[in-house]
């Protein structure tokens, strides 16, 4: 272990004590998924239909937009979380894990932005169109 | 990674027998993964259909409509009511309960029981308002 730079100081001391953190974030996302992916369950189930101009009018209502956002933040920030725990026990290669890592980044955030600017843009356009 | 060869490993997946406990935490993982990956794109396409247009959301409607669509919303369904089971198993396991072998071994033999139920459950009430 060197004493030189802060890398060659830290270097095999172990984690960086951001570990319980993560886990609790996984847990109180965990939360949140179980309550606003049951209230998407049933709301579709309970929809009259779920054709175009249904769903739309749905999705229009800022009382469904808000959680349903939120619902994806929820979802993308646990399946990030956890599919990072999953990755760091399957890819043992340093550089590849590093990159699984980097593309689980970029598929959670392109995800989440995607699903949330297809709601935004109903919301703000309205029902029709 | 770095391990002290002279020391020896624990033994690992191949010497256990099989019980639904194992089954339990193996499923958690598939049913976890497949959400976030099957299951959170159609959630994604089904957003970005209805954004897109009538035209975009009828190639949707199409894709879910069909034998195999069903055939995946179902699956994708028990995934994620099994998810949610096991997961609350691990809220459970988390607090420091839920250990000893008979009262593990039964959850874990129920949790798959409860999640097939609550699928039926869903896709009954989703054909019945169909019919
Ligand atoms: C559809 C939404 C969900 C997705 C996409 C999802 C995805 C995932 C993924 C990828 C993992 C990592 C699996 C592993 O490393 O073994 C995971 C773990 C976990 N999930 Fe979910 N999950 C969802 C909903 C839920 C719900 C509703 C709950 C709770 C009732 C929950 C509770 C947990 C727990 C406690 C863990 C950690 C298990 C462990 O310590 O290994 N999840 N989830
Ligand atoms: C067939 C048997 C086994 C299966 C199917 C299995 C499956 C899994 C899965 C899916 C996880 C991650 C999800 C979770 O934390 O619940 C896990 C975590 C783990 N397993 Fe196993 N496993 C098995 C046997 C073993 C054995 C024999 C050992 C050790 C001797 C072991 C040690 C661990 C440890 C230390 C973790 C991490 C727990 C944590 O992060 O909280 N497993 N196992």
């Amino acid at each position: 272990m060197g004493n030189g730079t802060g890398i060659g100081r830290v270097r095999g001391l172990g984690s960086a004590r951001h570990g319980a953190g993560h886990w609790l974030t996984h847990r109180y996302t965990s939360v949140s998924n179980l309550l606003l992916v049951l209230w998407l369950i049933f709301s579709l189930a309970t929809m009259p239909g779920l054709d175009y101009e249904s769903v739309r009018s749905w999705i229009a209502n800022p009382l469904v937009a808000v959680p349903l956002m939120l619902m994806l933040v929820s979802v993308f920030w646990h399946l990030r979380l956890g599919m990072q725990v999953m990755l760091e026990d399957y890819v043992h290669d340093k550089g590849l894990n590093f990159f699984a890592i980097l593309i689980l980044n970029f598929y959670t955030i392109a995800g989440a932005a995607a699903g949330i600017f297809a709601i935004a843009k109903i919301a703000f356009e309205g029902a029709a169109s | 990674m770095a391990r002290n060869r002279s020391r020896p490993l624990s033994p690992h997946l191949t010497i256990w027998k099989w019980g639904p406990h194992m089954a339990i935490s193996i499923l958690h993982r598939v049913t976890g993964n497949g959400l976030a990956t099957a299951g959170v794109m159609g959630v994604i396409w089904w957003l970005m259909a209805a954004a897109t247009g009538p035209e975009a959301y009828a190639a949707f409607i199409q894709c879910a409509t069909s034998p195999v669509g069903y055939l995946v919303m179902i699956g994708i369904s028990w995934f994620f009511f099994q998810h949610m089971m096991s997961g609350i198993r691990h809220w459970v396991l988390d607090m420091g309960a839920g250990y000893e072998l008979h009262t593990n071994k039964t959850w874990s033999l129920v949790i798959p029981v409860l999640s097939t139920l609550a699928t039926i459950a869903l896709w009954a009430t989703i054909f019945a308002g169909k019919i």
